[in-house]
């Protein structure tokens, strides 16, 4: 596990002055990630998006790590030619003898959708990257617009609320079971509640020759309709109600690294009481389609205790 | 024919896309990031079996996309690499969105093109739809005649693309010149190597202990100036192309332009095009000295930066004109070379500019012949007479209309 008084002495690679919103995950996600690396030095790429477009406006930028960003759809093959130029330049003495680790991040729909294809392609390659996909359910950046990373019946402002259609009608991807299909050595699932969860990952990931993956729920307070200050709440809550399962797999092995606070599996209104995006679903006229929902998350819950040997 | 020009070349035969790929092997790139596409896969293939040997320190990444190939060469590039791709037409357009970033990153990318047509309808031969859709991305365009303009073009790319921070695209008509073999010299190895020079970005994102950001968001406030700034770059790279072509030419004893004139001198009519239709063209312009008509030809080779004012000035000495495009630009006006040649006419010449005309031929791969060409030139020369009115509109060559 990490130890946070270890990882305080290190120089912080991402400032504050940012203008990410108040409670937004996606800078601590960004944060935790360089903290978990220490002093190892890192190349940061990123999608476009929040995490991109508030870190770095012109001539500002909150990065104290090279970071490099050219567009939405390509993150992983952005970071997969800036490894191929460390290889090339390494083996032919141009740069020293260090090691520098390359990170990638994206949001849920410039990894689930537009970006799914470059990150395959990264994946299968092999490149010695981490893939983080900071995945708060929704195309925030864009106001909430519904991604395959959106849960069922989640309203997004292209899957709203209406007479006839109660939100996201389809149930969100399983990305990290697509990721542990490409046979990569390292994928994770984690939230950035959790820090020591999520930090211990990064150091695994970076320290795994290969390419890994890293998917973390990452709130937003505007997208999911919550307040700033309860935002790391969310999260956590959704490791209790098992909507969201922490676990890693490596080398292709499951292993459950949290459980719900308490030992318990809560229901899933736990989670979506505090939030705007799910409201409709606790009104009695929806009971069924609650019941549906809280029926796949028990399915999908079971199915990994299965996987990670526990049932 | 071909002869030898430099005292240590060779002649050797080779396709368009194996002069290509051998271009590549000496020019040695840092990093290439590629994907297959009819008729450009030859040049990568080739190449990542020099890869495969050992012949080159490159790394070959094998993309899943051309969209990957653009951004992985483009990161490459960002990271202190040398850096380079190819492709054509559907994977060309498939670059789109990355072209433009390429350029306004100012990054100096060097792409080997094979002129394809676009779908629809699905077509893989040679016109130049592809590159000609992408004239205003902020990338340098040399086309290429032949094989042995590939080659040297290809060489001084490199060059040309660093020193403008630019990149830049050679391109070449797909199968025509692509798989065509034809007889070339080539340099050897160390004179390549001399010529081209070591890569010395002035920052790379591997040089972690001088951190910077690349890719920010340019508001209001930045923008336009970052733009202006590329656009600048562009007419400034016209001094650098005419600095590297006369240092070509004292090392390997090749002369390059802006373009060739042929048998302009004295020319009342003249045809300017771009690419393999040149040579078509020569032969023609042959054919009609002899029998006194006065006939030449504008072959343009860098279309951007635009030449306009050297153009407009050479033009400007003939009575008629015909623009010979390979791509149509369905806008109702006229294809784009056309639109780039008058313009540059009317801004220098004025009332003294020339008649044009504007003929598109070839698309898809079809044939344009000597017929076609000297038809073109006898239309010019009623023009020239003023038996004919010079065309209002687009016309058509070789193609089935009603």
């Amino acid at each position: 596990m990490a130890n946070l008084k270890e990882l305080s002495k290190h120089a912080e690679r991402l400032t504050g002055g940012h203008r990410l919103c108040a409670g937004c995950g996606a800078g601590a996600v960004a944060r935790q990630t360089l903290i978990a690396a220490g002093d190892t030095p890192v190349v940061v790429v990123s999608a476009t998006g929040c995490l991109e477009v508030s870190t770095s406006v012109f001539p500002y930028t909150s990065w104290k790590t090279p970071f490099f960003h050219s567009a939405f759809e390509n993150s992983a093959a952005t970071c997969s030619g800036i490894e191929a130029a460390y290889k090339s330049l390494k083996k032919q003495g141009k740069i020293k003898d260090e090691e520098i680790r390359f990170i990638a991040f994206g949001g849920d729909g410039g990894t689930y959708d537009i970006g799914l294809q470059s990150l395959s392609g990264a994946m299968e390659r092999g490149h010695r990257m981490l893939y983080v996909c900071y995945n708060n359910e929704a195309y925030m950046n864009t106001g909430i617009q519904r991604s395959s990373a959106t849960p069922k019946g989640a309203s997004a402002s292209t899957s709203p609320v209406g007479k006839v259609i109660q939100g996201k009608e389809q149930p969100k991807k399983d990305l990290t079971a697509i990721m542990v299909a490409h046979n990569i050595p390292y994928v994770a699932q984690s939230t950035i509640g959790n820090w020591n969860d999520y930090v211990t990952k990064v150091q695994k990931a970076l320290n795994t020759d290969g390419p890994t993956f890293i998917n973390v729920m990452t709130p937003c307070r505007l997208g999911w309709g919550c307040k700033p200050e309860d935002s790391m709440e969310m999260v956590r809550l959704a490791v209790d109600t098992c909507i969201w399962p922490v676990y890693e797999v490596v080398d292709g092995v499951y292993k459950m690294t949290m459980k719900p606070r308490g030992g318990e599996k809560k229901p899933v209104t736990e989670f979506f009481k505090h939030q705007t995006r799910f409201k409709h679903l606790l009104k009695p006229e929806n009971a069924e389609l609650l019941a549906s929902i809280q029926a796949d998350v028990d399915a999908k819950w079971n199915k990994i205790l299965a996987l990670c040997g526990e049932k | 024919m071909v002869k030898t020009m430099f005292s240590k070349g060779k002649i050797v035969a080779k396709t368009g896309n194996e002069i290509m790929a051998e271009a590549m092997r000496q020019i040695a790139p840092d990093v290439v990031a590629a994907y297959p596409i009819t008729p450009a896969t030859e040049i990568v293939q080739i190449f990542s079996q020099f890869v495969a040997d050992g012949k080159v320190p490159t790394e070959f990444v094998a993309v899943e996309s051309e969209h990957s190939a653009m951004s992985a060469t483009i990161s490459a590039s960002v990271a202190g690499a040398r850096a380079m791709t190819g492709t054509s037409s559907q994977g060309f357009a498939l670059m789109w969105e990355m072209l433009y970033i390429a350029a306004g990153l100012r990054l100096p990318i060097v792409m080997a093109e094979v002129n394809r047509a676009l779908s629809a309808p699905i077509n893989i031969h040679g016109d130049q739809s592809d590159t000609m859709g992408a004239r205003d991305a902020g990338w340098i365009q040399i086309y290429s005649e032949n094989s042995q303009e590939a080659y040297d073009n290809m060489i001084q790319s490199v060059r040309i693309a660093e020193a403008a921070k630019l990149p830049a695209m050679v391109t070449t008509d797909g199968f025509i010149i692509s798989h065509c073999m034809e007889v070339a010299e080539v340099y050897p190895d160390a004179d390549v190597k001399e010529f081209v020079g070591e890569y010395k970005p002035e920052r790379a994102l591997l040089d972690y202990k001088r951190p910077f950001t690349l890719g920010a968001i340019d508001l209001q406030d930045y923008y336009f100036e970052h733009r202006y700034q590329l656009a600048q770059a562009m007419r400034d790279s016209k001094k650098i192309i005419l600095e590297v072509a006369d240092e070509f030419k004292k090392k390997f004893g090749r002369e390059y332009g802006f373009y060739e004139k042929y048998e302009m001198d004295d020319a009342e009519i003249a045809i300017v095009t771009i690419g393999s239709a040149a040579g078509t063209t020569k032969a023609v312009v042959d054919n009609l000295r002899a029998k006194g008509i006065k006939a030449g030809l504008i072959k343009i080779r860098v279309y951007r930066p635009f030449p306009a004012e050297e153009i407009a000035k050479d033009l400007s000495k003939v009575k008629a004109i015909a623009v010979l495009d390979r791509a149509d630009s369905c806008s109702a006006t006229f294809a784009p070379v056309y639109l780039d040649v008058v313009a540059a006419l009317y801004a220098n010449c004025g009332d003294k500019a020339p008649k044009a005309e504007n003929y598109v031929y070839g698309l898809g791969g079809r044939e344009i012949s000597l017929e076609h060409i000297e038809e073109v030139y006898m239309k010019l020369d009623a023009v020239a007479k003023g038996t004919k009115k010079a065309s209002t509109q687009v016309e058509y060559i070789n193609v089935r209309i009603k």
